[in-house]
């Protein structure tokens, strides 16, 4: 087993930078790919070594599959990153599978609709005081002839926070690093250790297997890179790299605590509550269901107080709801719906005789889909109880910019957008995509996606409905996040 | 009971007419994958036993895999596929279908080949009938009509709990049960919902099951003898082939694929058609036998309602050869979108997707049957989509209704005919509300 290399990786596969409170994400276009080449060889591009003091810049870059042909990458070994990164997010049917329809749809993006997807994406990372002079020093005059800017997007520090008001950025898988993992073919308990080629590609994942990437013949512009570890003899180009994510997700604020207000007859309490039930977690970051004694694999010391809990407890959804965002996105299962059943019970359950309560097994496991979150907020900071007020003329809008690494866009980002966000029939609910981020559009025979269920333990629960849209897609596109030895075959492609 | 049963109609395409049939067939939907239920041509929302229905061109762009066993390619006629699974027995099916939509069906076959103005429809179709090795059937006896008052129910249901929170709050669950029931017996009175009760089963069909039921594990017996002689032989010969037989697992067509993408996810189930050669010689032929009729027996008799192992997201769906013993397609209906159908498929039933699948040319690499195979993610599932052929025309009657949806209004239903219930019963009743 190979040791990973972070002096090869972008900064943002192990970091989030959580201490450089400043960022900017620049999205362009190359104007022209000498120069875009020129400025790649020069920028300061930060890696995943751990540094001692801490940096106070960073830089990371990543680019898209149009980027690549911009480069002058050849199309043949374009072809070889996957389906999902070639076709791009803004796709028709790709949009349709990930819920980005009526108000969400790429059309109305203002930016990477199609046809105009990004060619880059250049990432910004400082301690407030250095922030400016970082910025300015690196869009030198190499920058300006290279690229175009399409936007660029400022992000706020919240102290920890989304815009909606809920402490974020509590639960991340811990990626096996050291690749000690020996896979079982099956797992009979949730872990949050996941296999490091689930998030980096050319490394075994949660199956054992390595993903498709592009392999190229060992000739002098491949010198640089790293032999194919399944297939010494070719080059691979993908190694200690990954795929990027990108969403801009403008938040609703006012409209969402408006909600919850009404429908907490008033009480503010009341309406944080509800929110706390939509979310799956409380403002503070609480879970819903307790935490259990036995320690879960991959657990952050730290964070157990918040992490180490399992929804086992809560079949029903009594506690926290199955509709609700984080159980949604992270039913922390495993690939049995019973807790480590015997050989035969194993055997039993696959031919379709395990439990048969209507709720039983019906979530798909979840460590094929995981997915490491390193978004940042944008927008300034409103409190629950002044987002009841009307907002300003022009308000500055609020959001998210989601971004999530993982190795394979389709089986974790698309699958968790599809399956179990946007889904009206996650997990035996009908009628309701993610209470936070569902578009709330009819679908043939289901006119009314917009309700939100609150399971009651053996008693009716309740049912909300009318759920506004909350949150709105204003962009978006897939990445490929180089290694630094990418990076250099790249600036220096024909 | 009403059983569910089939029909496939298969045909060669008159090479001419190619393109007008396809025109045709497009002239049935509003967009791709978007069937409209009353067009002119065929009108399936007017046939209330339909269940599922679509028309496929088998358009399988992988029959030059033989080479890989040193074999020619086939020219194979481009076929035209027209299915759909439904209530009750197939000749009534076909009369309704025939009086009904006699013309349609017969302006579509006639870019067939041996469909001339005279021929007599029904016969041509009977002619034509490709049947199924293996077929599941998600709920064995629900009838369209049962689903569709079902839903109704569900959702007169949540209607009156919306209306009537206030007064059922708090209730312990055997009184809402109570409450509930009472509620629904008046509506039914009223003659707002109506529950129609389970038609007769009928006796040939009560019959011919019973001797399916027996006589396939009988027939197992009987042969056991000889069975335990070639067993070893067997073996051997199929764990050399798996060892030896080549994998072909490219990466699909970018075209081909978005094709097919542009077919998908209008409504929450999807159609799947996948299509492909069998790997050459008997052993694999014999595999492939024994392994569907095996999985057609289990399916009939041993599976519990709603479930395919533990999948719980597939409406109906079969597996036929087409046209010879030479190459097969699997044709279903499940729930979600194809990249969560594939990951079920194999973190759910691995072992099934192998057995049935691994005699196809080029499935990634299988141990002892059962294993592997499939595990091997990116090639399975670009194998699989290579395979997998647009329909261009898909019918479901329940637009809207995921398996999963049926089976909680028919328990839901069930629980509303006890007259009273445990209170652990009824716990688990009003859950699914
Ligand atoms: C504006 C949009 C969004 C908001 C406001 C939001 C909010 C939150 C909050 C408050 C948490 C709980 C904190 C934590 O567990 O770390 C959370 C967790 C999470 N979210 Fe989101 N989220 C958004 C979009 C998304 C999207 C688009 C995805 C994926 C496609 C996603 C995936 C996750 C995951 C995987 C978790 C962790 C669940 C766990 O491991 O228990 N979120 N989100």
């Amino acid at each position: 087993m190979s040791e990973v290399d972070y002096a090869d990786m972008q900064g943002l596969v192990r970091f989030g930078y959580g201490q450089m409170t400043s960022a900017l994400y620049a999205l362009v276009r190359v104007k022209n790919s000498d120069a875009a080449k020129r400025w790649l060889r020069s920028a300061p591009v930060t890696t995943a070594v751990a540094q001692k003091p801490p940096p106070k810049t960073a830089m990371n870059v990543a680019f898209s599959a149009p980027g690549l042909r911009a480069l002058g990458v050849p199309e043949s070994i374009i072809a070889g990153f996957s389906h999902e990164f070639w076709a791009g997010m803004s796709q028709e049917s790709r949009a349709r599978q990930l819920g980005d329809v009526g108000q969400n749809a790429p059309p109305n993006w203002t930016w990477g609709s199609y046809g105009h997807e990004p060619h880059a994406l250049v990432m910004f990372f400082a301690e407030p005081d250095q922030f400016d002079s970082f910025v300015q020093n690196s869009r030198d005059q190499n920058w300006s002839n290279a690229f175009e800017e399409i936007i660029s997007l400022g992000t706020s520090n919240l102290d920890g926070d989304e815009p909606f008001g809920f402490a974020d950025g509590i639960s991340q898988p811990q990626i096996d690093w050291e690749q000690r993992l020996e896979r079982p073919t099956t797992q009979s308990e949730y872990t949050n250790v996941v296999a490091l080629g689930e998030f980096l590609l050319g490394y075994r994942n949660e199956y054992g297997k390595i993903t498709d990437r592009p392999l190229l013949d060992a000739d002098a512009a491949t010198a640089g890179l790293l032999n194919a570890e399944d297939m010494p003899a070719k080059k691979d180009l993908a190694r200690n790299g990954t795929y990027l994510v990108m969403r801009q997700l403008e938040q609703d604020v006012r409209g969402f605590w408006k909600f919850l207000h009404e429908e907490a007859a008033g009480n503010l309490a009341d309406a944080a509550q509800l929110g706390a039930k939509m979310v799956g977690r409380t403002r503070a970051g609480d879970p819903l269901v307790s935490i259990q004694a036995q320690p879960i694999p991959g657990t952050d010391p730290r964070t157990v107080t918040q992490n180490q809990f399992t929804y086992a407890s809560d079949p029903a959804g009594a506690r926290c709801p199955f509709g609700a965002h984080v159980r949604r996105t992270n039913p922390r299962n495993s690939d049995f719906p019973e807790h480590r059943p015997s050989t035969l019970r194993k055997l039993i359950i696959m031919l379709g005789f395990g439990p048969k309560g209507f709720y039983d097994d019906l979530t798909s496991s979840v460590r094929f889909h995981r997915i490491l979150r390193r978004g940042r907020e944008y927008g300034s900071e409103l409190l629950p109880e002044h987002a009841l007020q009307p907002g300003p003329p022009n308000e500055p809008a609020r959001g998210l910019h989601f971004i999530c690494l993982n190795a394979n866009i389709s089986r974790q980002f698309e699958f968790l957008q599809n399956a179990w966000i946007a889904n009206t029939k996650f997990s035996g609910v009908s009628g309701e995509s993610d209470p936070l981020l569902g578009n709330r559009e009819s679908i043939p025979g289901c006119p009314v996606t917009g309700n939100f269920r609150i399971p009651g333990d053996g008693a009716l629960g309740r049912r909300i409905s009318g759920l506004p849209q909350f949150v709105t897609v204003r962009g978006g596109a897939y990445f490929f996040l180089p290694s630094l030895r990418a990076l250099r075959y790249f600036a220096g492609a024909a | 009971m009403t059983p569910q049963s089939n029909f496939m109609v298969l045909a060669p395409i008159i090479p001419e007419r190619e393109a007008e049939l396809r025109e045709l067939l497009d002239s049935m939907n509003r967009g791709p994958g978007q069937v409209d239920p009353n067009n002119s041509l065929l009108p399936f929302a007017e046939f209330e036993t339909l269940h599922f229905a679509r028309f496929v061109i088998l358009d399988d762009k992988t029959t030059e895999d033989v080479r890989v066993y040193g074999l020619a390619p086939r020219s194979y006629p481009l076929y035209l596929a027209f299915l759909g699974d439904f209530d009750g027995d197939v000749n009534g099916f076909l009369g309704k279908l025939i009086k009904r939509a006699g013309k349609g069906l017969g302006k579509i076959f006639s870019c067939c080949q041996g469909f001339l103005p005279d021929t007599d429809l029904l016969d041509w179709m009977k002619q034509h009938e490709a049947p199924a090795i293996a077929v599941y059937v998600n709920w064995r006896g629900r009838t369209v009509r049962q689903i569709r008052e079902e839903a109704a129910l569900y959702d007169a249901l949540l209607s009156h709990i919306q209306k009537q929170a206030a007064s059922l709050e708090g209730l312990e669950p055997q009184e809402l049960h109570a409450k509930l029931r009472a509620f629904v017996n008046a509506e039914q009175s009223a003659g707002r919902l109506k529950l129609s009760k389970e038609g007769p089963t009928p006796i040939g069909w009560q019959i011919r099951n019973l001797a399916h039921m027996i006589g396939f594990p009988l027939a197992g017996l009987l042969l056991s003898p000889l069975l335990l002689v070639i067993a070893p032989f067997y073996i051997i010969a199929l764990r050399r082939l798996e060892k030896s037989d080549p994998v072909v697992c490219p990466v699909a067509d970018q075209k081909h694929s978005e094709n097919l993408s542009s077919f998908e996810d209008y409504d929450v189930t999807n159609q799947f058609s996948a299509m492909g050669s069998l790997k050459p010689g008997l052993v694999r032929l014999l595999t492939t036998t024994l392994v569907l009729k095996t999985v057609n027996y289990g399916a009939r008799h041993i599976t519990r309602p709603g479930r395919l192992g533990r999948i719980r997201s597939i409406h109906f769906a079969r597996w036929v050869f087409v046209a010879g013993r030479e190459r097969m397609i699997f044709c279903s209906n499940y729930d979600g979108s194809v990249e969560s159908y594939m990951d079920d498929f194999i973190n759910k039933t691995g072992f099934g997707l192998n057995a049935s699948f691994s005699n196809g040319i080029g499935y990634p690499r299988t141990n002892w049957l059962v294993r592997d195979g499939c595990l091997d993610e990116r090639n399975y599932k670009e194998y699989l989509r290579r395979h997998t052929l647009p329909s261009q025309v898909w019918y479901k009657a329940y637009p809207g209704l995921s398996a999963v949806d049926l089976e909680r209004n028919t328990r839901i239903r069930r629980g509303l005919e006890m007259s009273s219930m445990t209170n652990e019963q009824a716990r688990e009743w009003v859950a699914l509300l």
